[in-house]
């Protein structure tokens, strides 16, 4: 490609352009989160006046008064959770499908497809009844399982798409030395994948920790409720003072810790999210 | 069959079948459920009226305007949001591909949006148009006053934008994906032949990444399909902004009308196998090995 000055100017600007579009909303609301209650309405985009108020009156009263405390702290255990038993699951399915021969193989493919695909509107219904007939409503477990099920094709694909990769034989050779599969399976491969697990686990997590619609579908106090849940009921220290500051400060605190991770993390994260869609 | 052969087999069974229980606990027996309370009289505000009705609730939905709005509501931002994705991913895509510097600036730009909490990038971009608190009506061109959440086309516009935001990256990773894929031999020796670099594009690129723009192109359409959260956030549904999502939400868990808003959940399962089904017919046709892809 020709590489004139002018060319480079204009490519300069587009990706300045491109960097900008995506960090204006995350600029602003760490913007909003500093500004006092007195400046959160004076429309510009740097704050005046920068306070820690709004942080301070998230943590006020520990535990037992923090609108968010309790929140966050659910929301870390069950994105946690739910990431640690679906990448065990996902893996054994993963390597049976990478690696095994046996009829079902393409059905389970096509299966977890399928769930990708599906609705969660359309379980939370049904689930709203099952899991209060089964005492599951408003717990941990009762948002951890339906995470779970949305999760593992994500990470089933994801992981088949690294499996693959894998070389094989030492596998082989660890059978010959007189290894069982499952033997091979944890002695030589586990380590061996550990990477593209890695992988999957951040996507799962965040998978987890993005979800709305369940959240404040299956729960209904600060027992089980998760941020994104807890952020749509947050009230202001008054009825007559809006939550903005406050929302804002609990947003960047549940956001900016995810980017830097992003960030760090971004070339197996694009592995990660392109390798399952064209190999799958 | 040897013993080997079937242990392997027993032993690929055994791999998948907590997977495939976990996966299928949560969709095919809620859908079932889902189906079985459709056709009931469910409201838990008025428990002793349950009762079997054969499909009243279907009939009471698809006679009723506001499904039929919110159904044009979603299609209408599903469309318009995932054809301004087609077009940036691709453009990002193609730099990502092609950059020679700023490959990482993209990368990192494009992954922001990824790792924002959707809710969160809801919240700020209803803050920034809000008239009270925004700075958006404080640009140049922009009426100070502007109720962006007041009326429908200037909301829905704005939830476009937060939608295109946030899920253009996913958009750009899967076709650049299709790109890696194509040999760049091809592009030298069209080069040698003349070829412009638009040709180059609507005549390898594309034809090329067709399946690759099928697969994103189906995953984003069933994914905008169920759009929900912006809606909540930024309007909660009011000026006719509604989703089918929200609806659903709203019969199910607001007004707890288990019936009513079982036969719309159903409803919107059928919409999303249809467009599935469309999606992968065209796919198989063309490419029936990656028609599982």
């Amino acid at each position: 490609m020709e590489n004139t000055g002018r060319e480079k100017t204009l490519w300069t600007i587009a990706l300045v352009l491109v960097l900008i579009f995506a960090l204006i909303p995350v600029l602003w609301i760490i913007s909003l989160s500093f500004k006092t209650p007195a400046t959160i309405t004076d429309q510009s985009f740097i704050p005046t006046e920068f306070s820690f108020e709004n942080y301070e009156s998230l943590f006020k009263g520990g535990i037992s008064e923090s609108p968010f405390i309790k929140p966050l702290i659910n929301s870390l255990g069950i994105a946690l959770i739910t990431t640690f038993i679906s990448i065990i699951l996902a893996s054994f399915a993963a390597y049976a499908i990478a690696r095994l021969d046996f009829p079902g193989r393409s059905v389970m493919l096509a299966g977890a497809l399928a769930i990708a695909m599906f609705p969660p509107i359309s379980t939370v219904g049904p689930l709203f009844d099952m899991w209060r007939a089964l005492g599951l409503y408003d717990t941990w477990p009762g948002l951890i399982i339906p995470y779970l099920t949305f999760s593992l094709p994500l990470a089933i694909y994801t992981l088949v798409a690294f499996f693959r990769e894998i070389p094989w034989d030492l596998e082989k050779a660890a059978q010959v030395d007189g290894a069982t599969p499952f033997q091979a399976f944890r002695k030589v491969i586990v380590p061996l994948a550990a990477p593209g697990m890695f992988t999957a686990a951040i996507l799962v997590f965040i998978f987890a920790w993005n979800d709305f619609l369940f959240a404040i579908s299956l729960t209904s106090s600060d027992a089980s409720r998760t941020v994104p849940a807890a952020l749509a009921f947050f009230t202001g220290d008054s009825t007559f003072t809006q939550p903005t500051g406050s929302i804002a400060a609990a947003a960047v605190i549940v956001t900016v810790p995810i980017i830097i991770f992003v960030l760090l993390f971004q070339r197996r994260i694009v592995a990660g999210l392109t390798s399952g869609a064209v190999k799958g | 069959m040897t013993d080997r052969a079937r242990s392997e087999r027993r032993l690929g069974w055994l791999l998948c079948a907590p997977a495939a229980i976990a996966m299928l606990a949560v969709t095919a027996y809620p859908i079932g459920y889902a189906f079985v309370l459709s056709l009931q009289r469910v409201d838990l505000r008025f428990p002793e009226e349950s009762g079997f009705v054969g499909f009243d609730n279907y009939s009471a939905v698809l006679s009723s305007d506001l499904w039929w709005t919110d159904l044009f509501n979603t299609i209408f931002l599903s469309v318009i949001s995932v054809s301004i994705e087609l077009c940036l991913g691709m453009a990002i895509a193609l730099v990502m591909h092609r950059a020679i510097f700023g490959r990482g600036v993209v990368r990192t730009s494009v992954l922001i949006p990824y790792g924002i909490v959707t809710v969160v990038a809801a919240f700020s971009w209803q803050f920034a148009f809000a008239p009270d608190t925004g700075f958006v009506n404080q640009l140049p061109l922009i009426a100070d006053d502007k109720d962006w959440f007041g009326e429908r086309f200037s909301a829905f516009s704005v939830i476009i934008m937060a939608e295109v935001w946030k899920t253009t990256p996913f958009m750009a990773l899967l076709l650049l994906a299709g790109l890696t894929t194509i040999d760049d031999g091809l592009y030298s020796a069209a080069k040698v032949d003349g070829a412009s670099a638009w040709q180059r594009f609507t005549r390898i690129t594309l034809p090329l990444m067709k399946p690759a723009i099928l697969v994103a192109l189906l995953f984003r359409t069933l994914d905008a399909f169920r759009i929900f959260d912006t809606i909540f956030i930024m309007t909660g549904g009011a000026q006719d902004t509604q989703s089918v999502s929200i609806l659903g939400y709203q019969q199910l868990i607001s007004r707890l009308n288990l019936g009513l808003g079982s036969a719309v959940s159903v409803l919107i399962f059928l919409c999303v196998l249809v467009i599935a089904v469309i999606f992968v017919k065209g796919l198989g046709a063309r490419q029936p090995e990656s028609g599982r892809a």
